[in-house]
């Protein structure tokens, strides 16, 4: 049976939508749910609609902006692009899920007391 | 910084959320075409790749909910929600909302009402500058009235000058009466209350003048300028508010005065010093001119900022006992004491525990409120479990649930609150305004911020109260549960009984406390109004006299003679007399003590003296025990007085005191007559020694005069014709009042009256709740069970037997909680022991008579719903569900 994908942790949406930003440059929010799915190897449990909550939130607090476009085929659509402030936020929070990740699995690597003896 | 920048955008959103919603709406579609797009250049169909697309995007209702709670505010979104879902459950079912709405006005009125009168008695600070510096001075022995409390000017002086304790010390004449002075001018005089106080009272109060300015130090010494300060409901009564009348002249008893200033109407002296007077005008006191007259200044004083009271104390009793009561005369000695008592002390320090008691009453109100609306959302919340056990199978959780009751509690609450404070409203208006209810400061009543704040606090604790335990009971509903109890016409889940059971029962016990208090209270009041006072208010009436002697005794002899004999010649006068002071209102005291005894300090009293004319005692309605009244012609050879039997007890135990000579404020009296006590200042407290001397003595001069008539009619029509006489004898006489006797004595009765009055209504309501409570719980008990009942008669119970079942129910639930009810009434009794008046706290025919009106209440309460149960038809029942 093949592995069940990935839930999503609290927050990490947000980052992977930032450091795609910064990747990729503008993009319309199918694109950027595409490329977060291409990018995880589909591993990611992701429903393209939750993304609009992301991007939302992210634009509220300013990390992001968001303008009406015209895309290569003459479709409207809206362009995200991500802003100063989201930068220096996307540095800061991939610090702290690097610092996570390193202790998780740290601590999920610790030898068993039974085994030190 | 990004955290305000958010919360701004999330209050944007949530203001224009349809504009969000449509723009999310064409994001949504215009990338869901990019989907389709991809996957028809994929080589699917079009009806495949577009299905495709929509099952990669997932929910599209989801998505929009996510992006809502993202971008808005969730909290305040499902608030609008749930008020939106409460108007339109309270608005389908009136009948429920109104009654609650009623019940919680009801009781949330009753305590906003409460609370503004605790407030404003109790809880605020005098309206002075710095109130808690300001003190009372009184006597530490209170016998003796008035004329006991006060101090002479000099023994004023003297304390002024010695103290170092005081900024100030200042007081006021002690003995003035209502409508003193006569304001001349246009057409008749009117009679007009006048109070003089020592020229810096307002100063040490710290009383600024509305307009004008404060008495001048040149304006209080003999022969100085006259002028005089307005109170400001005065100015504006008489005067028409009118700013120029400062500076122009008013003719005051014949002398032209100057108004010098008008004052705030925040002040009233009345309300503070002495409830339910009214000083209509305030003049200095000339203290060169009363300084033979004895102790007739009321003091009070400012302390000194960082000044304990227990300092000033201690240096008062090093001080009083030093000072001399006049001068002249050093013999006279003074035998002052003082006890320094906190200005709100003074003012509030009686009414405490009145108060409270009230206070507490109130709050037992608004339990039963809670406690019936919880009994009646449980009610209702058993006709709603099935709605809820849908929500619940649709997903709700049980928070969300529990949100929604509450906000269904707090709308009712809310409205209830809002109700009730126009009753407050219209009640303290009412208080605020009327003159005989001798409380102080309750003409300053008024709902302000601090009540409003208080009715925000009970209506939320309220709605929490009785909004919680039907809110858990309904949310924790698990649905099989919820679904069995549905059924019609079978008995209910045990737990949901229980539960309604319990809340009955406390309902009652809280009536049972309610009921015996009141029924306590109520017993003490009628003790008083039992009291033999003496003399007989009913069928009395009194009028305040003017008249011109020029000091002369012999004249005023013949003018008192002239107003008698005239008063008695018209029709309906059964009798008249002159006093210069009547019962249950301004005393003086002198000393009385028998010729030739010495005595020990303080063996004597203090004694209430009064200067009335022949006939006087008959008029009032006083028993003669004992020799005769006294005669115009008396005093011709000596003074003549008339005891009262405490004195004749004290001063000649065991003999006959007829033609004695006693010595009477320093001179010889021989004793002709004893009168039984009079409740000369209360009716609560035991009489004093009192002692009634001859107007026509040369050598004691009455304060005044009031004329009392004793008629079979009602005062009302005699009044113009006793004014006609007067008048005629004295062309100057002002329309004073004339007055039933007995309102003298409801006004000293009128707090106790008041409070009786508001703890009976509580108890009242109290009951009509309980029994409403009862009433409920049985009757849709009933109604759950009719199907059990139904079957029941089908196999053969009587109708009687339904009856007694349905009653035995409601009498045990009744029983336990008049049970409970009972201990804790026996808890309450000692709290309000000290409020009572010849009646235990543990009276048994008030515990009994309110225990079986209970139980009355109760069973009658139960027997409606039973008499229904009896008369159900098995047939129907049966055949309806």
């Amino acid at each position: 049976m093949a592995e069940a994908k990935l839930d999503l942790l609290q927050g990490t949406l947000d980052l992977m939508v930032l450091q795609t930003l910064v990747a990729m440059g503008e993009m319309h929010g199918y694109g950027i749910a595409r490329r977060i799915e291409q990018v995880s190897g589909d591993e990611i449990l992701l429903n393209q609609g939750t993304i609009y909550a992301s991007l939302v939130r992210l634009q509220q607090r300013g990390w992001i902006a968001a303008e009406w476009g015209t895309s290569d085929n003459n479709r409207k659509a809206k362009y995200y692009s991500i802003t100063r402030g989201g930068r220096k936020q996307l540095v800061a929070d991939a610090a702290y899920w690097r610092r996570l990740s390193r202790v998780i699995s740290r601590v999920l690597t610790a030898p068993a007391e039974r085994e030190l003896q | 910084m990004s955290t305000w920048r958010e919360a701004l955008q999330r209050i944007g959103s949530f203001l224009h959320g349809k504009q969000r919603d449509t723009e999310l709406d064409a994001e949504i579609a215009s990338n869901l075409e990019f989907a389709v797009e991809e996957n028809i250049k994929g080589g699917m169909a079009a009806d495949e790749a577009r299905r495709r697309a929509l099952v990669k995007f997932g929910g599209v209702a989801q998505a929009k909910e996510q992006h809502r709670e993202a971008r808005g505010l969730p909290w305040l979104e499902v608030l609008l929600q749930d008020l939106r879902f409460t108007f339109r459950t309270l608005g389908r079912d009136r009948g429920f909302t109104v009654i609650a709405v009623i019940i919680l006005g009801l009781g949330i009125g009753a305590n906003i009402t409460v609370f503004s009168v605790v407030n404003t008695i109790l809880l605020r600070p005098l309206p002075f500058h710095n109130p808690q510096e300001l003190v009372r001075i009184l006597s530490k022995d209170d016998r003796g009235g008035e004329s006991s409390m006060t101090y002479s000017t000099d023994a004023t002086e003297a304390f002024q000058r010695r103290n170092q304790s005081f900024q100030e010390v200042s007081g006021y004449f002690a003995f003035s009466t209502p409508e003193n002075v006569k304001l001349m001018g246009n057409g008749q005089p009117r009679p007009v209350t006048g109070l003089s106080v020592a020229g810096n009272f307002f100063h040490t109060l710290g009383v600024e003048p509305m307009l004008g300015r404060l008495f001048a130090p040149e304006e209080c010494v003999p022969h100085g300028r006259p002028v005089v300060l307005l109170n400001h409901s005065f100015w504006k009564r008489q005067f028409g508010g009118n700013p120029n009348i400062v500076g122009q002249a008013i003719n005051l008893d014949g002398t032209p005065s100057t108004v010098i200033g008008v004052l705030p109407d925040t002040f009233d002296f009345g309300s503070v010093f002495s409830p339910g007077a009214k000083v209509d005008l305030y003049q200095p006191v000339i203290f060169e001119d009363i300084r033979d007259e004895g102790n007739t200044m009321a003091l009070i004083g400012r302390l000194k900022p960082g000044v304990g009271r227990a300092e000033a104390q201690a240096e008062a009793d090093l001080i009083f006992p030093t000072l001399l009561s006049n001068l002249k005369h050093p013999e006279y000695g003074g035998d002052y004491t003082a006890r320094l008592l906190s200005l709100k002390d003074f003012v509030s320090g009686k009414l405490r525990r009145s108060l409270i008691v009230l206070w507490c009453a109130v709050g037992l109100i608004l339990l039963i409120v809670c406690v019936n609306l919880s009994n009646l959302l449980l009610a209702r919340g058993a006709a709603r479990s099935k709605e809820f056990a849908m929500r619940t199978a649709l997903g709700a959780g049980r928070g969300r649930l529990l949100r929604q009751l509450l906000t269904e509690s707090l709308m009712l609450s809310g409205l209830g609150a809002l109700l009730g404070l126009i009753f407050a409203f219209a009640i303290t208006t009412y208080l605020a305004h009327q003159g005989s209810i001798a409380l102080p400061l309750l003409s300053s009543v008024r709902i302000d911020l601090a009540a409003l704040a208080w009715t925000v606090l009970i209506a939320v604790a309220a709605a929490v109260i009785f909004g919680l335990a039907p809110g858990l009971r309904l949310s924790s509903g698990n649905l099989q549960e919820a679904l069995k109890d549905s059924g019609h016409g079978t008995s209910l889940g045990r737990r949901h009984e229980a539960m309604r059971s319990v809340l009955i029962i406390v309902e009652i016990a809280m009536a049972c406390v309610l009921l015996v208090g009141a029924g306590l209270l109520l017993r003490s009041f009628l003790r008083i109004l039992d009291v033999d006072l003496g003399f007989q208010p009913s069928r009395a009436a009194s009028i305040s006299v003017d008249y011109d002697d020029g000091r002369d005794p012999a004249k005023r002899s013949v003018i008192w003679q002239e107003v008698v004999r005239r008063v008695e010649e018209i029709p309906g006068v059964e009798t008249a007399g002159i006093t210069d002071g009547l019962p249950m209102s301004r005393n003086r005291s002198w000393g009385i003590q028998a010729k030739g005894v010495e005595y020990r300090r303080g063996e004597l009293e203090g004694t209430f003296v009064y200067v009335v004319s022949p006939g006087y005692l008959n008029a009032i309605g006083m028993h003669l025990v004992k020799g005769r009244d006294i005669r115009w012609d008396d005093n011709k050879k000596e003074a003549v007085v008339i005891i009262n039997e405490t004195v004749a007890r004290r001063l000649w135990p065991g003999q006959d005191p007829i033609d004695r000579i006693a010595l009477v404020g320093g001179s010889d009296a021989r004793v002709i007559g004893v009168v039984a006590d009079v409740h000369e200042s209360s009716v609560e407290g035991e009489p004093g020694w009192q002692m009634y001397i001859s107007a026509t003595a040369p050598q004691y001069g009455p304060e005044g005069a009031q004329l009392v008539v004793r008629t079979k009619l009602p005062p009302a029509m005699l009044a113009a014709d006793v004014m006609n006489t007067l008048r005629q004898i004295n062309p100057g006489q002002p329309a004073t009042e004339f007055r039933p006797v007995q309102r003298l004595v409801d006004h000293v009765v009128s707090p106790r009256r008041f409070f009786v009055l508001l703890v009976g209504i509580f108890a009242g309501l109290g009951l009509v709740l309980a029994s409403l409570g009862i009433y409920g719980v049985i009757s849709y008990s009933v109604t759950q069970q009719t199907k059990e009942i139904g079957i029941r008669m089908a196999l053969g119970a009587s109708q009687g037997r339904v009856q007694i079942a349905v009653i035995a129910r409601t009498l045990w639930l009744a029983l336990i909680g008049i049970a409970c009810g009972t201990l804790a009434s026996f808890g309450i009794g000692s709290l309000i022991a000290s409020l009572l008046y010849g009646t235990p706290a543990t009276d048994r025919a008030t515990f009994a008579c309110m225990i079986l009106l209970l139980g009355a209440v109760a069973l009658l309460a139960g027997y409606i719903p039973a008499r229904r149960a009896s008369r159900i038809n098995p047939m129907i029942a049966l055949r309806n569900n």
